[in-house]
């Protein structure tokens, strides 16, 4: 077992683990952070997207030792203080989500294209990076109006703070 | 309908904790001294199990027991068993084969299931579950129908010889005969429809807890009818008997059809956790999913339509075979007989049908109920059928289908149905205009000279939700009922619950019954919650499957606020000193007809709860439970139009535009049913262009994983453009008819009619890869 230490949502968070725990598994059962799923086994469907270090990263493709002294931001902590992250309203606003278990990678996705690419978003651009998240319940039409719309809102906000 | 009623577009109540990562998933949960199960599957189709040695297992570290089929027989927990019976059309009943919660003596697929490793650690778990020696005998195994049915093939269960399980029939043969006889044009065609995995995007997990002081069992379980799962587990598996079983289904991550059965794990961890006393949890992983979850469709057939001098369709004649694997899961006798060959009369005017189904046993995973469960294979039937004809007759697709289209309501069909409404062309008309097809030929050539290949291809879809009424699906073998229950119960400061049998994962339920409840007396939906998906919490009920949620569940609703309604008025009638039929419910108050006196909502539950002042002879509180038992089926319709481009170096098909325009009647929240539209196109999208479960002729299963099944990605798909036609069910007292499935059913066939316009030849299959596609252009050339 070895001791795993992380700053997770703004917390110094540790936790002992084998050496070949996924860090997502880290963070679901050891730190006890739901929000992050298991949807594969093969680094494909994105519910494990969590920002590590400022970007975003499958937690399913990261061990849980490799990770330690990385700073974690999961879907629990991306709003801060605030009631929602722009994104999780937008999300919720165009009906972007069903059964909600993609959701949190989807949104965590969505933050770091935005925060990639702020502002210059198309259709097209979104459904390319959307890429590795798989969602079986909206066909993507309502997620990809959600991160437009965000992105628009985020660039807006950006303006209006210079 | 106000700003929360029904037809408002109201964002959804759930949707905070899913996008905050509070949703609570089965696998979420975790009780004390929890532990992990895995299963031990066979990796070979067919084998006799020789032997079972745990031993070495069983010293593994953590590991805290491994047990097998022939304990759980021992214990006499009963065999998996499918709910509806078939019988042949010689009148033999279907041939079901024995289905182990965990093999004893022989396997039929790859991932039966064949003992249980409970351990400290999932990963424990799994390491000595990799030290669980079996020796096996391996037999022949057969993978596809064809094979299954040949002379000579291995047989796989004893109690069906040839591996048939049924040889059924609807409608009348000898009439359709006589007409295809006496037709001026036949049109043939042979359908293959593919086997698709379902693929929630949240794997399958169940968490069993055994209270010995109490013996009695909790079942967390990704369910999408926790009531169902019960009765059956106590009633035919003998887990428990109900008042000693508490099933509940909590946040569920999809389900598709694939969560309505209740498979070996819930009942195997069950028993697992009383025979080690300690809670047992199991999550499936994708793989797993895969190998174990019930896969969807399955079927070829061969199709004769006739057409009389005028193109009218006089005659429709089918004989189906479907694949329903290796043992019949719980709704598969049904999927292929009453959920599909019921619905082959389409939108159109067919005097004469017959349908032959046969279903076979292979040695691969159950096949059951998918997103439309034998509607999508009758629609592409059809929609394929009426496509190739009108080729053929050089007609438009259009004008051959207006021709025949059922214009007069109710409509008795051949095959059982009884339509009660519909507009077929209006939904025809809109999606015609909405598609632009009057200007398709100019794209058509634009794209030519860019060297693209353009099609276009519609389909004008029906289906049969809200399924329906217990006496009839009973008289047909269902062995349920399929009605819904509701109970409003409410508090005595005048908030309300609504106990609903319904189950939501991703319907948005909690949202949709609250804009009903919201309408009728006019009090914010923050103010009502609607609970489910707890056997201890609400009364018995069917859950949620076949679009039947809205139609079903909510009227259940409506017949319980009609009761609550006429309590409340009861009590305002009597404190306001008023004739109780002078009194309404408006925006939160009761209030006496033309006066300005009113009564606050929650002055009445009050009223109700202190009963300090009732009508004499009344009972106080205010909470009243209805069941409803639904009158007919409901029908929704439309029809969809695919426009594509092919690129004839490579095949790939660019979906230009997806059209949809649907009839559901009406319609509580045109953001939800959107979002349920999108969601059936996505999968009806993916069968037509990615998605295909493939075994190796030793059913060894060769998609597995998504590296190797296809699912649609987002740059897979177009925005959609959709429009409602909306024209009421007069068979429930909110007129709407279901929309969960619809676009599931008729996007497949619109897509393949798309592809084969703009590549000029009709034979394609499923899925339609470039490869497949460009396979087909050099065929044809």
């Amino acid at each position: 077992m070895t001791k795993v230490t992380l700053t997770v949502n703004g917390r110094t968070m540790s936790g002992e683990c084998e050496d070949r725990t996924l860090l997502v598994h880290f963070i679901r059962e050891k730190l006890g952070l739901t929000g992050t799923h298991v949807g594969c086994d093969t680094t494909q469907c994105g519910a494990c997207v969590i920002h590590m270090d400022g970007r975003s990263v499958k937690s399913c493709s990261i061990l849980a030792v490799q990770a330690s002294g990385s700073t974690i931001t999961t879907i629990e902590g991306l709003a801060g203080q605030s009631e929602l992250h722009p994104v999780q309203a937008a999300f919720k606003e165009h009906h972007g989500l069903q059964c909600g278990f993609c959701t949190p990678g989807m949104v965590m996705t969505a933050v770091d294209m935005i925060n990639r690419h702020g502002g210059s978003l198309t259709e097209e651009k979104v459904r390319a990076e959307l890429d590795g998240n798989i969602c079986r319940c909206t066909g993507y039409h309502n997620i990809v109006k959600a991160i437009l719309a965000a992105d628009a809102e985020m660039a807006s906000g950006r303006q209006a703070a210079e | 309908m106000g700003v929360e009623g029904i037809g408002a577009r109201v964002t959804r109540k759930e949707d905070k904790r899913f996008l905050t990562g509070k949703g609570r998933y089965t696998d979420d949960m975790t009780v004390p001294g929890m532990k992990y199960a895995y299963f031990v599957r066979s990796p070979h189709a067919h084998a006799k199990i020789v032997n079972i040695d745990v031993s070495a297992a069983k010293s593994m570290p953590g590991v805290i027991d491994v047990l097998d089929g022939r304990q759980l027989q021992a214990d006499g927990i009963g065999n998996l068993i499918c709910g509806w019976m078939i019988h042949s059309k010689d009148g033999s009943p279907m041939k079901m084969g024995a289905w182990r919660p965990l093999a004893v003596d022989t396997v039929r697929y790859v991932g039966d299931a064949i003992a249980i490793v409970v351990a400290d650690s999932s990963g424990e778990a799994r390491d000595a579950a990799e030290a669980v020696v079996i020796d096996y005998e391996v037999l022949p195994a057969v993978a596809d129908v064809a094979a299954a049915m040949q002379a000579g093939a291995p047989q796989i269960h004893p109690e069906a010889p040839g591996n048939l399980i049924y040889d059924w029939q609807i409608g009348d043969p000898d009439a359709a005969d006589r007409a295809i006889a006496a037709a001026a044009h036949v049109t043939e065609i042979d359908i293959v429809n593919n086997r698709l995995s379902p693929n929630p995007m949240e794997p399958r997990a169940t968490l069993g807890i055994y209270d010995s002081a109490e013996d009695h069992y909790t079942c967390y379980t990704t369910s999408q009818n926790p009531h169902v799962a019960r009765l059956v587990m106590s009633a035919f598996y003998n887990v428990a008997p109900e008042n000693k079983l508490r099933v509940i289904a909590p946040d569920v991550g999809g389900g598709f059809g694939s969560k309505i059965y209740i498979y070996p794990e819930e009942i195997v961890c069950l028993w697992a956790s009383k025979k080690t006393n300690v809670p047992v949890k199991w999550t499936s992983d994708r793989t797993e999913a895969f190998l174990t979850d019930a896969h969807g469709r399955d079927h070829i057939s061969k199709v004769k339509m006739a057409f009389d001098a005028d193109h009218r369709i006089t005659a429709l004649k089918v004989d189906t075979i479907a694949n329903l694997g290796a043992y019949m899961s719980l709704f598969s006798s049904a999927v292929p007989t009453y959920l599909y060959a019921t619905l082959l009369s389409g939108q159109y005017a067919i005097p004469a049908i017959h349908a032959n189904v046969r279903t076979v046993y292979t040695n691969t995973v159950p096949v059951d109920a998918y997103r439309g469960a034998g509607r999508p294979e009758a629609t592409y039937l059809l929609e394929r059928t009426m496509e190739t004809a009108a080729r053929e007759l050089g007609l438009s697709p259009a004008e051959l289908r207006r021709k025949n289209f059922i214009r007069s309501f109710p409509y008795q069909t051949p095959v059982i149905m009884n339509y009660d409404a519909g507009n077929y062309e209006a939904s025809l008309d809109a999606a015609m205009q909405a598609a632009d097809w009057s200007g398709f030929a100019t794209r058509r050539s634009e794209a030519q000279a860019r060297g693209k290949k353009r099609g276009i291809g519609m389909s004008c879809y029906i289906e049969a939700c809200g399924i329906a009424p217990s006496a009839a699906v009973g008289s047909l073998g269902a062995g349920v009922g399929l009605w819904e229950s509701a109970e409003v119960r409410v508090n005595a400061v005048g908030t309300i619950e609504v106990l609903t049998g319904s189950h939501s994962h991703g319907q948005g339920h909690e949202t949709t019954f609250a804009q009903l409840v919201a309408s009728r007396l006019g009090v914010p939906i923050e103010s009502i919650n609607i609970v489910h998906g707890d056997t201890d919490k609400v009364q018995m009920g069917m859950g949620t499957y076949g679009s039947r949620s809205g139609a079903v569940g909510m009227s259940a609703i409506v017949k319980a606020l009609d009761k609550v309604e006429a309590k409340a008025k009861k009590i305002a009638a009597h404190l306001m000193e008023a004739d109780e039929s002078d009194i309404v419910i408006e925006n939160g108050e009761l209030k006496i007809a033309g006066t300005d006196k009113t009564l606050p909502w929650f002055q009445v539950a009050l009223a109700a709860y202190t009963a300090h002042n009732l009508p004499s002879g009344m009972e106080p509180g205010l909470k009243e439970t209805a069941f409803y038992d639904p009158s007919n089926f409901t029908f929704p319709a439309g029809c969809y139009i695919a426009e594509v481009e092919v690129d004839p170096e490579t095949g790939e098909t660019d979906i230009i535009q997806f059209v949809a325009a649907d009839d559901f009647g009406n319609i509580i929240n045109p953001l939800i049913v959107e979002g349920q539209v999108h969601g059936g196109l996505a999968q009806g999208i993916g069968q037509a262009l990615l998605e295909g479960v493939h075994y190796d002729e030793n059913g060894q299963l060769l998609t597995a994983s998504f590296m190797d099944y296809a699912m649609p990605r987002a740059d897979d798909l177009p925005s959609f453009k959709l429009s409602h036609q909306n024209t009421p069910c007069p068979s429930n007292p909110l007129g709407i008819k279901g929309c969960g499935e619809a676009g599931a059913i008729g996007s497949p066939p619109a897509l393949i009619n798309a592809i084969t316009d703009a590549i000029g030849t009709n034979r394609l299959t499923m899925p339609a890869t470039s490869m497949k596609v460009w396979q087909a252009m050099h065929a044809a050339h």
